[in-house]
Parts: C-alpha cells; sequence; structure tokens
C-alpha cells in the first residue's frame, strides 16, 4: 500500500535520506531500524509531507504521494505518532483524540470512534477530562496512539513509541500495536531503536544508517543476521 | 468612589479587550507585533468616519470597524509573518514596527494630522444620557462601553474554548508542528487568529475613540504599549491574566486620576506594572501554558 522509491531529503545543504526505497503491505507490520540520527524521523515526516522529498517517488495505493501536505496525506489515510508522542499538553485527553480527526466530518463516526479508543486503551476512558500534559510518559504513548487511530487510518507510521519507556510499558505498548493490528487491520510502519522488540512484532524490517538502508529483510532473517546481531540487538 | 470605580472599569474594560487580542496573537504565533496600536488606531478613525458622514449608530461602527480591522490584522499577519516564516524573529519584528508607522502617515493623510472629533452633537445622546443604577449615574456611552468589551471578552472565550476552530487555535498555540501533523492548515489558524486579536483592537479603538471623543494618527502608540504591557503583566499567554490586568490598570488610573492629577495616569499605570513584573517577573498568571483558559 505504501512505496517509497530512491527517496531524497534534504536539510538545506545536508543530505539526509540518500535514496531510500522500502514498501508496506496491507494490513502489516513493517519496522524501520537504526540508531540516532540516521534518518528515521525524516523518513516518517518525508512521508507525511513535512518535509519535502527533493527527488525519488512515494506512492500510497499506487497515487503519488510526494509533495501532499500532510493534511492531504491524513486524509489518503496515513496517520502519525510522532517522536516523543506530541501530544497537545495543554488540552485534555478527549479533546486530544479530537484534534486526532481533525479532517474527518462524519460526526457519528467520529464519536463511535472515540467510543472505541475507550475500549482499546482503559487511560483514554479513566482520564478523558485530564490534561495530556498530566500523563506518564506510557500513558501518553497509548493516547497518542489512540489520538493517531482517530484518523480512521488504513496505515499508522509510528515513530519509536518504546521512546523512554519503563521496559514493562514498552511491553504494553508492543502488544497494543499488535492487537490493533490485528483487530482493525491497521497497517503500522514501525520506526525504532529498540530493535528487539520491533522485530518481535514485524513480519519484515529495514536498518537504516546514515541515510541508506543498509539491510532489509523477514524479521526471522533480521534476527538472525550476524552482522544485526552485533550491531543492534547486543547479543554478543 | 464608586463613580472613580465605574470609570476605572470603562477604560480597564478596554485595555482588557486590547491586551487580549494581543494575548491571543502571541500566544498563537508566539511572535509579538508592534502595530497592535495602530489596528486600534484604525478601529478609532472608522469610528468617526462613520459618527461624522454617515450616520452616528454604535452598532454600524462597530460592525464596520471589526471587518476593518479584520481584514488589517489578516493582511498584517500575511506580509509581516506568513513571508517571513523562516526568517529571523527580529525580522517580523521590524516589519510589524514598519507597518506600524505607514499606518500611521496613512492616517496622517487621510484624515489629517490634527486631533479631530466627532460634532458633539452627534454623540450628545450617547454621552451625557444617564441613568441610575443603585442611587450612582452611569452614562449610556460608559454601558456601552463597558457592555461591549465585556461581550467581546465572553464572545472570545467562548469561541476559543467551546468551537472546533478554537481548538484548533488551542492546538495550534501549544504544538503548531504536532497540529500540521494532524491536518490544520497551520498558515490559515495563524492568520485567523491575528485577524480575530485584531479586530478586538478595532473594536477597542471605536469604544475609546468615542468615550474620549478625541481621534489623532498617534493615538495607538501608548495604548499600543499599554496593551502589550497589560497583556505582559497578565503572563503574556493567559487570557484571564490579560482581562484581569487591563481592568486592574484602568481602574489604579482612574483612582491616580482622582487622587492627584490626570497627567500622573499614565505614570502611575506604569509604575504599578513594574512593580508587579519585580514581584512575579512572569505575570500575573505567569505559570500557565499555552494559551490556556483555566490560568493555573
Ligand atoms: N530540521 C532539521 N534541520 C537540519 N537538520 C536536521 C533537521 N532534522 C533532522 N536533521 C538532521 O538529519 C539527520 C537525521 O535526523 P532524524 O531526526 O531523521 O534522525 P533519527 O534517525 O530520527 O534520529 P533519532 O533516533 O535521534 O530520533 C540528523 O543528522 C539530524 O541532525
Ligand atoms: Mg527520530
Amino acid at each position: 500500500m505504501l512505496k517509497l522509491t530512491d527517496v531524497h531529503t534534504y536539510y538545506g545543504h545536508f543530505h539526509a535520506l540518500k535514496g531510500i526505497s522500502l514498501e508496506v503491505g496491507d494490513g502489516e507490520i513493517v519496522s524501520l531500524l537504526g540508531g540516532n540520527a540516521c534518518g528515521k524521523s525524516t523518513t516518517m515526516k518525508s512521508i507525511l509531507g513535512m518535509v519535502k522529498a527533493k527527488q525519488g517517488t512515494i506512492e500510497y495505493d499506487g497515487r503519488q504521494i510526494s509533495g501532499l501536505p500532510p493534511s492531504d496525506v491524513v486524509r489518503a489515510g496515513i496517520s502519525p505518532v510522532l517522536e516523543r508522542r506530541r501530544l497537545f499538553p495543554e488540552l485534555t485527553v478527549e479533546e486530544n483524540l479530537t484534534m486526532g480527526a481533525y479532517l474527518r466530518s462524519d460526526k457519528a463516526a467520529i464519536k463511535a470512534d472515540a467510543e472505541k479508543m475507550a475500549e482499546l486503551f482503559p487511560i483514554v476512558a479513566e482520564r478523558r477530562k485530564q490534561l495530556a500534559g498530566s500523563l506518564s510518559g506510557g500513558e501518553q504513548q497509548m493516547v497518542a496512539m489512540a489520538r493517531a487511530l482517530m484518523a480512521s487510518p488504513r496505515l499508522l507510521i509510528m515513530d519509536e513509541p518504546s521512546m523512554g519507556l519503563s521496559p514493562k510499558y514498552v511491553e504494553t505498548v508492543f502488544e497494543v500495536i499488535q492487537d490493533v493490528n490485528a483487530k482493525e487491520g491497521v497497517a503500522m510502519l514501525l520506526v525504532e531503536q529498540n530493535a528487539n522488540m520491533a522485530l518481535s512484532i514485524a513480519a519484515r524490517g529495514y536498518v537504516l544508517q546514515t541515510g541508506e538502508i543498509v539491510l532489509s529483510g523477514s524479521a526471522d532473517e533480521l534476527l538472525n543476521n550476524p552482522q544485526m546481531q552485533k550491531a543492534y540487538l547486543g547479543v554478543a | 468612589m464608586l463613580e472613580q470605580l465605574i470609570n476605572g472599569l470603562t477604560q480597564g474594560s478596554v485595555y482588557a479587550l486590547l491586551a487580549l487580542g494581543f494575548t491571543i496573537i502571541f500566544g498563537t504565533l508566539r511572535m509579538v507585533t508592534f502595530a497592535h496600536g495602530e489596528v486600534f488606531m484604525g478601529g478609532a478613525y472608522v469610528g468617526l468616519t462613520l459618527f461624522t458622514y454617515l450616520t452616528p449608530s454604535l452598532p454600524l461602527a462597530l460592525l464596520v470597524a471589526a471587518v476593518v480591522t479584520f481584514i488589517m490584522g489578516a493582511l498584517i499577519e500575511i506580509i509581516a509573518f506568513r513571508f517571513l516564516r523562516n526568517a529571523p524573529h527580529f525580522s517580523s519584528l521590524l516589519v510589524t514596527i514598519g507597518l506600524s508607522v505607514i499606518l500611521i502617515n496613512l492616517a496622517q493623510l487621510i484624515f489629517g494630522p490634527e486631533t479631530r472629533s466627532i460634532p458633539p452633537a452627534l454623540i450628545e445622546d450617547l454621552a451625557f444620557g444617564e441613568i441610575q443604577i443603585f442611587g450612582f449615574y452611569v452614562t449610556y456611552l460608559q454601558m456601552a462601553v463597558l457592555g461591549v468589551a465585556i461581550a467581546m471578552m465572553v464572545a472570545t472565550y467562548f469561541f476559543i474554548e467551546h468551537t472546533p476552530i478554537g481548538l484548533a487555535i488551542r492546538a495550534t498555540s501549544q504544538d503548531h508542528e504536532a497540529a500540521y501533523a494532524m491536518g490544520v492548515n497551520v498558515n490559515r489558524i495563524f492568520t485567523l487568529t491575528f485577524a480575530v486579536g485584531s479586530m478586538m483592537g478595532g473594536i477597542a479603538g471605536v469604544l475609546i475613540g468615542l468615550y474620549y471623543n478625541v481621534f489623532y494618527p498617534t493615538m495607538g502608540i501608548l495604548l499600543g504599549i499599554k496593551a502589550f504591557s497589560a497583556s505582559v503583566v497578565g503572563g503574556l499567554v493567559s487570557m484571564p491574566g490579560a482581562i484581569i490586568a487591563g481592568l486592574t490598570i484602568g481602574v489604579i488610573e482612574s483612582f491616580a486620576v482622582d487622587f492627584w492629577n490626570a497627567s500622573y495616569r499614565h505614570l502611575v499605570a506604569f509604575v504599578f506594572m513594574i512593580i508587579i513584573l519585580v514581584i512575579r517577573p512572569a505575570g500575573i498568571m505567569g505559570k500557565s501554558g499555552p494559551m490556556s483558559g483555566r490560568g493555573d
């Protein structure tokens, strides 16, 4: 459903993405792995249209989406969970969810989705009127996912959902990701540094290094790749 | 005594309205405009023109001034901020200063550099008709000023806190990049917010213009500074803060005029604001987050 071909992105003169190609299939969980500053967030922002890819194509359902602003990309069915969650801190949990559905006008369906989120994420039901900024990091991550799902996407792109969370919460987050994928059929592009965790739920993965994809394959292949084990999986 | 309080609240409600407009703009764009006083002046001259040459109708003057200053605000945002979105903040600041000078000059060209007023006969009813409430007298004009200013503040509060566009404005003010990622047209929100804030300045202009019935091209300078100061004293991003600061300054000025002399009013107002800022550097509601209605 999503296909990037030879995408190049620049910040000024800085060449951040040097020809990225990757694919996400319908309902698939794919992870994009890599260390700090290798261009994971830039890949995500290029897909969303928050930064413009200078060269290459980004297709969604066979349609060109590179060059479109985020509003069009989100409308097409791609929704982001941003790095560090980026909830609106002074809005309530409920208002944050409403913002997730900003581009939708089907009131009844929005309401139904909000109720569904309350079931999927207990924290949403419990803290409806609480300011999002006063939630713990893990709780915020749940709300951030709920907010992204409120756009009614078919593809969710998540930028490091495990960042800064305790191991226990990381597990919960990944369980929920799997759950949403299985129940709602939402495809996931999972950007992560936590390769072990990400590959435990992903079907396939890509490894990014200084703006280039250096390795790709099924989750099993990557988990058993010696190079991968040494650099990213912490296997001695 | 009570009369001074009413006078002070009337004047203060207009300061509050101006400061609120400033606060909404700063709270959302995180940028200071130095043309707010000149938008206020523009609104005042719209009132003067309509009253003098068309018909002395307050609702009509308010409506036309609202439309004119809404458009002025939108244009200022586009010229000074949207065009310079990626430029250093100083550039935008400088452009708003430039625009304020241009607006003052334009007013001199169109209306003349001299102080003007509406022929007294045309506002006699408003200014001198009075009614008695609880044993003291309030002029129709005072009631109108206070009433319109309060209505505008309530409407703005409702707009920001309880409408879908208001929600998008608050979200944008807190994290414009995240709002952009949700599909918000951030440019449009910035322009709209600026226009609404300016419109409040324009309405304040009509009210003050009629209240004192003196109009001159530089009339917005001191008021612009005062609105900015009231906004800072209020906490810069807090709507209740701006309102409380504006009202307080109005009342203090009014008592200063009564106890000393009319020429000390600005001195007293600014000394008060300096004292508040020394005691609470972040303003009365300084701890509150971006564009918070809760102000805690
Ligand atoms: N707005 C920007 N302007 C200039 N350079 C940027 C900008 N954003 C990112 N970069 C640079 O682009 C490179 C890739 O950044 P990116 O944020 O995509 O990395 P990342 O893989 O997400 O890193 P992390 O794991 O730390 O989040 C980095 O060298 C970064 O400094
Ligand atoms: Mg990143």
